[in-house]
This record gives structure tokens, sequence and C-alpha cells, in this order.
């Protein structure tokens, strides 16, 4: 017997049981569902929700791979193994003790993510006795990408539970949340487990590890992965080339730092129709208008090079594109069809505020060292208000027509 | 500039229902229509705009310490700040009234649109909430005060608006039966209150070194001192006071 006839019949033999969307989402993941509708008018597209978040993840997989590498690159490098790479392509990134340490970093949070996650959602699926939904499938894979790489496990797991549930099952599931799902677990863990989510020690594997042998009394160095965003916080020059960057060569979040890479992802999700290429422009234009008023700021010489915000606001405009976790935001998160706007009026503001707030907090915010995230789910937040003005503007702009018409 | 600043923090920081939690009561119980919930936020703005001020008059001029000094040297010493409590509910329930009456007599279609909304304010904890912090957090000037009423009334209104657009989305998720009505609106709060947090910290954050207390152990003798220490990394920093 075949594995296909197997998961056939272990469904039909709990059809019309309480496990019953267990066993149908263990087949129609692997398979096909074999069932057409009976009675009703329905309408035929490819792009199911399955679909739909299979693009998404085929998106993300090339971040996720550098992300590996990069992980083990940033491990080596600051343990001083190996030098600076050179280009995109350099060997001694794409090198096979990278890889190593990444997969044994990486795959556990993601293993962590999609259990626990999927767990949660099996469970309410065979309680609430409706059919498991596919909605976690990408927020699983956006979790563990942006995260720090040495994240515990079990606050990965208490973070992931407490955004299923609060985040989206309470609402009633996929497509009924307010806030982005991914956002709200990686905000439980920043605003409940700070010290691992902010500082120059968690973003490259092993610093923790060595300030804790420090300060058990072993002689050994102390490493340092300040992110680019972070030393221009403290008004140092960042160690990082602008071509770093862009390749993604610096530390930070597992999935965050190729923009390259997530530029390819975004022409993906646009060229597929996936994601909303409104929402990328728009916070992209946010961005830079928020970038050159903070430039203008500096050339006019309202600040001086002593204030505390000298180094984020002198950073030149375009650049702010290209460090922290702005990229993947727009790209990944903004686009969130559940909770952004779903207006397409409505989206360009929605970008535009995300783009122009998150550089605002990320150089007026002392607080926090990257805006990206709270913007979002700043904007997530408001954007059932802007929806609701953008319809009524409509329904307005119809009535007059209408009038005019009529009369 | 101080204006812009009491503006911004008013708004997006101190926010009356995000960071307080004040005038919970009408924020849940009118919130279903994003109609109804302009016309109480726009009354709620309003009628900040006059009781701030006018608290502010009455503390200066007679609650404060020494407030009375302008009848006689002989008042320098009274403190009646116990006061205040009934003093600004009285101005505020008094000024509700005063407020109803005259738009009742100019404006019927306003009176109308805000119907019970304008007599239930006076009762709304964000209305004496701004005044009490008005008070407690020294407002300097007559006029910081109308813009401190103003700014946390808009706050306020914010807050209401979007609550009221959510749940208009979500009037046909599938909420658990349990959670249905008031349990969601709380969580979703909530969850409001985290995008909300983007601005804690922005505007206090670290202009004068500030100082934590620590402890250190000295190694040798047991003692045990007391530190003042200065704390250069703004970020550590900044994540303690976000977690108080």
């Amino acid at each position: 017997m075949s594995l296909k006839s197997n998961l056939h019949s272990l469904k039909e033999k709990y059809r019309g049981t309480k496990m019953a969307p267990a066993f149908n989402a263990l087949h129609t993941f692997l398979y096909a569902p074999n069932e057409t509708t009976q009675s009703g008018s329905h309408i035929r597209v490819v792009d199911d929700l399955k679909r739909t978040m299979n693009t998404v993840i085929l998106a993300l997989v090339p971040c996720l791979i550098f992300g590996m590498f990069n992980a083990g690159y940033q491990h080596h490098l600051a343990l001083g193994d190996i030098g600076r790479a050179d280009g995109f392509f350099s060997a001694i990134f794409w090198s096979w003790d990278n890889l190593v340490i990444g997969l044994w970093k990486v795959l556990p949070l993601v293993i962590v993510s999609y259990g626990v996650g999927l767990a949660i959602e099996f469970l309410f699926a065979v309680i609430k006795g409706h059919e498991v939904e596919e909605g976690y499938l990408v927020t699983g894979m956006l979790v563990p990408l942006i995260v720090p790489i040495d994240t515990p496990l079990w606050m990965l797991a208490v973070a992931v539970a407490f955004g299923v549930v609060i985040g989206k099952e309470v609402f009633g599931g996929t497509g009924m949340n307010i806030l982005n799902p991914a956002l709200t677990i990686r905000a439980f863990l920043f605003f409940a487990y700070p010290t691992w989510m902010s500082g120059d020690k968690v973003w490259v594997h092993g610093a923790v590890a060595r300030d804790k042998a420090i300060a058990a009394g072993q002689n050994v160095d102390a490493i340092s992965g300040e992110t680019v965003l972070g030393s221009l916080a403290q008004n140092h020059e960042p160690a990082y080339s602008v071509a770093d960057m862009f390749f993604g060569m610096i530390p930070g979040s597992v999935g965050e730092t190729s923009t390259m890479l997530i530029l390819l992802g975004a022409l993906f999700l646009i060229f597929t129709k996936i994601g909303s290429w409104r929402i990328i422009v728009s916070t992209v234009l946010g961005a830079l208008t928020m970038g050159l008023i903070f430039n203008l700021v500096v050339s006019q010489g309202w600040i001086t090079e002593s204030s505390k915000f000298f180094g984020l606001m002198s950073t030149t405009w375009w650049h702010h594109l290209l460090i922290g976790g702005f990229a993947f935001g727009a790209v990944y998160m903004a686009t969130d069809p559940v909770t952004g706007s779903q207006t397409n009026i409505g989206k360009w503001y929605y970008g535009f505020f995300i783009g122009f707030i998150s550089i605002l907090i990320r150089v007026f915010n002392p607080a926090y060292p990257e805006g990206v995230m709270l913007a979002i789910l700043l904007m997530n937040v408001f954007a059932p208000t802007i929806d609701h003005y953008v319809v009524q503007g409509n329904v307005k702009k119809r009535m007059k027509r209408l009038k005019v018409k009529t009369a | 500039m101080e204006h812009i600043e009491l503006f911004f923090k008013s708004i997006f920081i101190d926010n009356m229902v995000f960071a307080t939690f004040l005038g919970m009561c009408s924020y849940l119980a009118v919130s279903k229509k994003v109609a109804t919930a302009v016309g109480l936020g726009a009354a709620v703005i309003f009628v900040l705009a006059i009781t701030v001020p006018l608290n502010w008059l009455l503390d200066q001029y007679i609650l404060k310490e020494g407030a009375l000094v302008w009848l006689g040297e002989e008042y320098a010493s009274y403190d009646l700040s116990f006061l205040s409590f009934i003093m600004f509910i009285a101005t505020i329930a008094t000024m509700v009234q005063l407020v109803e009456i005259v738009v009742e007599k100019f404006s019927p279609s306003l009176y109308n649109s805000l119907g019970i909304f304008l007599p239930l304010i006076a009762v709304n904890c964000a209305i004496l909430g701004g005044s009490l912090f008005m008070q407690s957090r020294d407002i300097a000037t007559l006029g910081l005060a109308f813009n401190y009423g103003v700014s946390s009334g808009i706050g306020w209104f914010l807050a209401i608006l979007t609550i009221a657009a959510i749940r208009e989305k979500i009037r046909y998720s599938n909420v658990p039966p349990a959670l249905r009505g008031l349990g969601i609106t709380f969580i979703i709060t909530g969850l409001m209150a985290i995008g909300f947090m983007s601005f804690g910290g922005m505007l206090t954050g670290g202009d004068e070194p500030e100082v934590t207390k620590g402890t250190v152990v000295q190694e040798g003798d047991k003692e045990v001192s007391q530190v003042e220490q200065s704390v250069e990394d703004k970020q550590t920093l900044n994540i303690t006071k976000v977690n108080e």
C-alpha cells in the first residue's frame, strides 16, 4: 500500500470524528485534495491559500540559506578563524564550516517554531472542529528568520505559543488576526526577554557563551557582534562596507541581513502577485523621505556632532534601506494581506507611514535599536481605520456621481 | 518646541488609553461603530480642552500650597490640594452641563449626534485623569495646560477611532464564543498597546546622564556598598525603563 492510499484510508477511518481535521490536514499537506464540491456555486482558482503560502516560503528560502552561512561566517569571523570575505561569491563565506554552524543553530529554531505553532493549530482545529488552516506555514518560517541566532529555544516556544493563541487563534484563526503573528511573536520576545533580543552580544553565535565564560573567570577574549545600527547609535563608524551591507555579511537576525536576496524575493513576490508592490514601494518611499529629512537636519547644522542622534541622522539617506531589518520587514511583513491595508489607496498611506515611522523610531527613539517591527505593528493597528475612510470616501464620491446622473 | 514636544508626547507616548488605561468604560462601550466613536471622541477632546485649563487656573490660584497668597500674606501657608478631587470633578460636571446647554441651544444637530455621550463624559475617568495629570506633572503655563487638554483628548480620540474600525473589521470573525464582545476587545486593546509602544522612550530617553543604583560586592572584605553607577549604555538603560 502506498503512502497516499494509507493516508486516504486513515482519513476515511476518522471521518466524522473529532480528530478528522488533523488527518485531513496531513492528507492535504502531501497530496492535492481528492474531494470536489457537490453543490452550490464555486470558483476554481489555482492560487488557494496553500499555494499562496508556499510561494512566500519559496521566496524566503534564499534568505534562510544565506542566514545559515552567515551565522557560521559571523561566528568564525568573530573568533578570528577566518578573514573577511571579499565579494558575494567569496569561498571564505560559502564554506562547509560555516554551513555546519548555521545548520546546527538555525534548524532547531525552524523546528521549534513549526513544531509548537503547528501543534497549537492542530489542537485548535480539533477542538473547534474546523479544517487546519495553512496560515502558520509562513509565520513559522518568518519567526526563525527574525530572531537573533542565540535565542534560547524555550523562549521561542513560549513566544510562538503566545503569538499563535493570543495573536491569531482568539480572533478565529487565519485571516482574522489584526496584528501580524510573526511580529507579535517577536514583539513578545523583545519585551519579555530584552537582554536576549538586543545589545551587541546576541547577534553572533557564541558571544553570550563567551561572556559567561569570562564572568566565570576563564581567560578568553570577549566576542563583540555589534550590528551596524548599534555602532551608528553609539556614534561609531560601522566596521562594514556598503557592499557588505548590501550582500548581507553583517551581524543581525538570522534572515534579515542580505538586502540583495530580499530584493530577489521581493521581485518574485511581485511577479507572482502575492506581495503588494504598492506597499513595498510606498514603504521604501516613506523611509527615504525620513532619511532625507534627517540628512537635511544634519546638513543645515541644526544638530551638533555631540548629539546622541548624530550618528544615525548623518547616515546617508539610502543606507537606511540596507541596514537593520528594514528590507525584510518591508517585503515580507508589511505586505501581509490580512493585517495590512486592503484598499489600493489605503496601501499607499499604510506603507508610507511604515517606512516613515520605522526610520523615525530607529533614529529618534533610544529605547529601541530598530523600529521596523513596531512601526509595522502600529500601522497594523491603524490599517482598518485607513480602510474605513478610503471606503467612506469612495461611497461619498459615488453618491455624488449618482446624484449628478439622476438630477 | 516645548509645545510640540508636549503635544506629541500626550498623543502617542502617554496615550490616555494605551499608556494609562484611563477612560476604559466608554472606550469599551461606545466603540462598536466608527461613526459613534468619532462623536464621542470629539466630545472628549472638546471637554478636555475646556476643563484642563480651567482646573489649571483653580489649581494655581486656589488649591496649590501658597496659591492663596493673592488674598494676602497671611494665606501663604494654606495648602488646599486635598480638595482637588472634589473641585476638579465639580468643574468637570458643571462644564459638561454648561456645554450641553450651549450646544443644545446653538447647534441642535451636533447635540443630537452626540446624544447621550455628552452627559456621559462627566463620568469618563480620562477627563478627571487629564486634570489630575496636569496637576501632578506640574504643567507650567495656561497655554501648555490647554495644549495638554487638547492633545490628550486627541490621543483618546485616536484610540477609540482605531478600536472602532478594528471592531467593525472583525465583526464577522469566528471568535470563540467565550471571548465575544468585551473579552476580545480587551485582548485587542492589549495588542494595540504593543503597537503604541513604538514611541515609548522617545523624547524622554537619557538627555541627562541618568543614574541607577547598583550593588557592588567588594572582594576581600564582605562589605556591601551602595554605589551610584552611571550607566553609559543607553540601550540597556532604556530597556530597564521600558520594563518599569
